[in-house]
């Protein structure tokens, strides 16, 4: 019987933590207002400013021709939807003049010897300019540039596209589709290592771990009910995306629930163990927040939720195996989009899993129950 | 096996860098003692506590608190000490009742037993009026009382306080002694750091701190009637003049202004110090009414901090 009383002691030490704070959570009006504000303000930007899926380009026509064809190439590709031609050009120059100036983004250059060019296939039949200032409109016009007409089987009676392509997952092309669940991850990694960082660090600078090192309560009880909060704030927040996403973007859940609250408390392990040892290294909140935001950006970009993973170069895909967010994100779409099982995706389990195991001990083992 | 006393070093010091804060002290607190600490600010006070409550790790020398080793058996230490820190260190966004619940936890009190000292602790320390409020927004006094409360609720054996007195009213900090006073004779050992002469003349016993050496030890008594110089008071129309004349003199260490009066501290040696007073003021062309007097805390103090590297001065008693 007294052999389970260091055990008892123990969990009311880490319950007295956590309860405290989350009373303190509770009065703190401005991070109790970041738990529900940041997931809704991110999924609203995020969900409806980033579309990948463009259309309706600013274009303008320099036609020289002013032949049948012409007239049936710029037809065509108003009709993709992807460009509006808004003006037309008497020259060249002048629609590079446009083009420069900004008006456009788009110029379709028809020369004079169109018909002759595009009959024989030998040079291209007209010419798209790209403002290629912007990365996303250069891959539209690839696009642009292989529809039918431009390329050369103009003679040809039918248009048999060598490959039919399916979309699979997001047959609409919807982009807040592939976005929101990743955004589930963004947001965790951002508000979990924010938090539990400066939770710490705000201790010792208003002076409160000066006496709580002094009195029995033990690093790892410590670690515990700080973290303990966090955990059931992140599940939270969780449902506050899928709810939000099902609503206002009707992201589909395809995989089980389950599967993904399980995913996100390994995710939300992880992350917090991150923020701990971040409070173990920074002295001041300020520091902390510095940090923070210099793990948040390398996970934004490296992790496939901003380019694509398989695009990125050997060494960043390499260092982007090593964030928690990337894994998650794999993780996330497997199970919302996929409809994959958590026993399918093991291969980005276990790492998060190793990831908290490590970033705890280490948080463990630097913070040392003393001043100096 | 009973060790009477509460806390015992050998030579504990710290430095950092090249800055030595604390060098060689030796110190033996009996149990049951209200034990004060008097030094200027910086003198090393806070970080000898800092080291015997296993806050700070001791470069060298030895440390032994209610029979401990320090710092290897800090952990088993911590539920034996109380610590109330320089600057209040309880939750400011918490409520008087959730400090104390939270210290009550953290010390593992019985479940039973910790509302009951929960409510006692308020009432002793007349924080019952005031449980429900933002420890942030309370006064001095009443963090200082708070801060108290929260360190002496799980009846340590030992309690430090770190300079507690530092932001509070004279009225209030009479009657925080009282209740210091009160745990003492429950036999709690208090090791309390001060800089001001009443506070440390109220301890039983007392060590004078400066520059990290402790430079005298004793009971305030002992201290005062030991003093290495003697005192002398000097009443007179021009303090000033007087002052600046009897500076002169060799063997005068120190002079002070206490409004219109002056207190010479001269060489214990000297002969017919009242004559040679008068003589030296005459010659300046003052009057002045010289008598010699017993010491305060204050010449003692003044004494034993102003002139190292004279000879040693500190009374052992």
């Amino acid at each position: 019987m007294n052999g389970w009383r260091p055990v008892l002691d123990s969990l009311r030490r880490i319950h007295a933590v956590a309860g405290k704070e989350v009373r303190q959570l509770l009065r703190d009006r401005l991070t109790f207002g970041m738990i529900v504000g940041i997931p809704l303000l991110q999924i609203v930007l995020f969900g409806y400013a980033i579309n990948t899926d463009i259309r309706h380009l600013r274009a303008g026509v320099a036609d020289m021709a002013h032949t049948q064809l012409s007239r049936t190439l710029v037809a065509e590709a108003q009709a993709s939807q992807v460009v509006d031609f808004v003006v037309a050009a008497p020259s060249a120059p002048a629609l590079e003049k446009l083009l420069d100036d900004g008006r456009i983004s788009v110029g379709l250059y028809i020369p004079p010897d169109f018909d002759r060019r595009a009959a024989s296939g030998m040079r291209p039949a007209a010419q798209l300019l790209v403002d290629g200032s912007d990365p996303t409109l250069l891959g539209v016009a690839q696009g642009l540039a292989v529809m039918p007409l431009l390329s050369r089987d103009v003679g040809a009676p039918t248009k048999t596209p060598l490959f039919e392509l399916r979309n699979y997952y997001n047959p609409e092309r919807r982009s807040a589709v592939d976005i929101v669940p990743a955004l589930i991850g963004v947001i965790l990694t951002l508000t979990m290592v924010l938090f539990t960082a400066v939770a710490i660090v705000r201790e010792r600078e208003r002076g409160n771990l000066e006496l709580l090192i002094t009195t029995p309560v033990r690093t790892s009880e410590l670690m515990a009910g700080k973290i303990g909060p966090y955990i059931v704030i992140g599940l939270i927040q969780v449902t506050i995306v899928l709810v939000a996403g099902k609503l206002l973007f009707d992201v589909p859940v395809r995989g089980s629930l389950v599967d993904l609250y399980l995913a996100a408390l390994l995710f939300i392990a992880a992350s917090l163990g991150l923020g701990l040892l971040i409070s173990t290294v920074a002295k001041t909140q300020f520091q902390a927040m510095q940090l923070t935001v210099f793990t948040f950006l390398p996970s934004l970009l490296l992790s496939g939720f901003m380019f694509p993973f398989d695009g990125m170069p050997r060494f960043a895909q390499e260092l982007g195996e090593l964030l928690p967010l990337t894994h998650f994100v794999r993780l996330v779409r497997g199970i919302l989009l996929r409809g994959a099982s958590l026993g399918a995706l093991l291969p980005d389990v276990w790492p998060l899993a190793v990831f908290f195991f490590l970033t705890m001990t280490l948080a463990i083992l630097k913070f040392r129950k003393r001043l100096d | 096996m009973h060790e009477d006393h509460a806390i015992r070093t050998r030579g504990l010091t710290r430095r950092f860098g090249d800055f030595t804060a604390v060098a060689g002290v030796d110190l033996a607190i009996p149990r049951g003692q209200v034990y004060g600490f008097l030094g200027p600010n910086g003198a090393g006070k806070s970080t000898t506590i800092r080291m015997l409550c296993g806050l700070l790790e001791p470069s060298s020398g030895e440390a032994q608190v209610l029979g401990y080793a320090i710092p290897r058996e800090a952990e088993p230490l911590r539920r034996k000490l109380g610590y109330m820190t320089q600057n209040f260190s309880l939750y400011t966004d918490l409520t008087v009742r959730e400090n104390l619940e939270f210290m009550a936890e953290i010390f593992s009190l019985p479940r039973g037993a910790r509302d009951s000292r929960v409510h006692e602790a308020m009432q002793r320390y007349f924080l019952a009026d005031l449980a429900e409020r933002r420890a942030g927004s309370m006064s001095g006094g009443q963090k200082q009382r708070l801060a108290l409360a929260a360190a002496t609720l799980h009846a340590p054996e030992l309690l430090f306080l770190d300079e507690p007195t530092s932001a509070v009213d004279p009225q209030s900090r009479r009657d925080f002694w009282d209740r210091l006073f009160d745990l003492a004779a429950g036999g709690t050992t208090i090791l309390v750091s001060t800089h001001l002469m009443d506070e440390a003349e109220r301890c039983h016993g007392l060590a004078i701190i400066s520059r990290g050496k402790l430079v005298a030890e004793g009971t305030p008594k002992a201290l005062m009637q030991g003093i290495d110089a003697l005192v002398l008071e000097i009443e007179t129309p021009d303090p000033q003049k007087a002052s600046a004349a009897l500076r002169g003199e060799a063997y005068v260490k120190s002079v002070t202004q206490l409004g219109t009066r002056l207190h010479a501290l001269l060489r214990r040696d000297t002969a017919a110090p009242v004559k040679k007073l008068t003589e030296v003021l005459r010659q300046a062309g003052l009057k002045a009414e010289v008598k010699e007097i017993s010491a305060n805390l204050e010449d003692v103090f003044v004494t034993v901090t102003s002139f190292e590297g004279d000879e040693r001065v500190a009374p052992r008693a």
